[in-house]
């Protein structure tokens, strides 16, 4: 089992707040130890991530971990909304596919930058993204 | 809010320099007057309690400081909290500017109204009430000239950030630096076309080394303004691809296939000069 050795919460509320998001991941990431090409993954899958929390769950938080399994050491981060949530899951996980006006590239893509990603959401119910990069 | 009455206004106007020493020795003692000068200082002070005691004498308007007749004392604060917020003060101090006159006020009408209980418990929420809304009114007034201060500011790194330079005859480059959002973009966009258009060049270099994390956001920006320059008829080339950003952009399933990009601006540039037609070599 994992233990956590730091952790916070930074809201995401506006554009603006997905650059502090980003700040405050890439300080987790170098913190924890993960190489540059690592953080850069991480930072990028928190960019897209924070943004869908402002843009399509009308602002929400993110909370941020450091956490230790044994020898390698992770960073954990949990995105929440109390948004509309996603009403069809396959699609929104469909490359090239958005209800915005993005390249629909996002999702997907931050699911392909980290080593865990977890997405529980429900219509109405708001979203919930959980990723994980380790060392 | 309750008036002031007339025996409190005058118990304030008939010891007006007794009033102005103790608040400018309170304003002193809290280092609230920390880098105004001494005769400034005695000016301000002097004009704001002349103020405020023709706006309480004129009592006929209605509606506390925001009636006409506190329309002067207003201005004064307006201006004075403007000056000290471009001094670099803060709002705790520019504040304590009018909360230091509660003392020697409050002294002056419990010195008026020694016997009256209940006129001068009134008569000192009067000179409260009136003391806090006037430093309010200077407290939002700081605020938004410091939002002012802080908007410029902004507007003013947008411009700077985006410098467009020439680099050959013919060679514009871009050289972006921090986040990409929306905004900036347009206004990278705007000054990059405007000066093909002025330059007459024919291929643009946009370098995004300074640009620390490139998302499908700012993916999608720099496509749409490829497209742009395209339809302009000149080319672009995407220069400071590091590798950890050029494996981000696969793992995230962009697709740059149409542009041409390098690693840093000296091969960009190289790339260019190779289109125009041009080498370089050693003089001998």
């Amino acid at each position: 089992m994992s233990s956590v050795l730091s952790s916070g919460t930074q809201p995401v509320r506006i554009e603006q707040d997905v650059v502090l998001a980003r700040q405050v991941v890439r300080k987790a990431a170098i913190d924890c130890g993960l190489r540059l090409i690592d953080q850069t993954k991480l930072v990028t899958a928190a960019s897209e991530l924070a943004r869908n929390t402002v843009v399509y769950g009308g602002g929400g938080d993110m909370d941020w971990a450091i956490l230790e399994d044994g020898l390698r050491k992770g960073v954990r981060l949990l995105f929440r909304d109390e948004g509309p949530g996603i009403a069809d899951l396959k699609l929104a996980m469909t490359d090239g596919w958005t209800s915005g006006g993005g390249l629909g590239l996002g999702l997907t893509g931050a699911k392909r930058l980290v080593n865990e990603f977890e997405l529980d959401t429900a219509p109405g119910a708001g979203t919930r993204i959980t990723i994980t990069r380790w060392t | 809010m309750s008036n002031l009455q007339a025996g409190t206004i005058s118990a304030i106007s008939n010891d007006q320099a007794g009033i102005l020493g103790e608040w400018r020795s309170i304003l002193d003692a809290s280092s609230a007057s920390r880098g105004v000068s001494p005769l400034e200082l005695a000016q301000q002070t002097e004009e704001f309690l002349r103020l405020v005691i023709a706006g309480a004498a004129d009592g006929t308007a209605t509606g506390g400081v925001a009636g006409a007749n506190w329309a002067e004392a207003r201005a004064f604060l307006e201006r004075l909290s403007r000056s000290r917020a471009l001094l670099g003060f803060d709002s705790q101090h520019t504040a304590s500017f009018i909360f230091s006159l509660k003392r020697p006020l409050f002294a002056r009408v419990q010195a008026a109204y020694k016997d009256g209980d209940a006129a001068l418990a009134d008569q000192l929420w009067a000179v409260s009430e009136l003391i806090d809304s006037l430093g309010m009114h200077t407290i939002q007034t700081f605020q938004k000239t410091r939002e002012e201060v802080i908007k410029r500011q902004q507007e003013e790194l947008l411009e700077l950030s985006t410098p467009v330079v020439k680099l050959w005859e013919g060679v514009l480059a871009l050289p972006m630096i921090g986040t990409l959002d929306s905004q900036r973009t347009q206004v990278v966009m705007e000054s990059l076309l405007q000066r093909i258009v002025d330059t007459g060049s024919e291929i643009a270099i946009i370098d995004i080394t300074g640009v620390p994390t490139v998302d499908t956001l700012v993916a999608q920006h720099l496509l749409k303004t490829v497209t742009a320059i395209r339809l302009m008829g000149a080319d672009c080339i995407i220069s400071g691809v590091r590798p950890q950003i050029a494996q981000t952009i696969v793992h995230l399933g962009l697709d740059l296939a149409g542009i041409v990009t390098k690693a840093n601006l000296a091969d960009a540039l190289k790339l260019a000069l190779q289109r125009s037609g041009l080498t370089v070599t050693r003089a001998v």
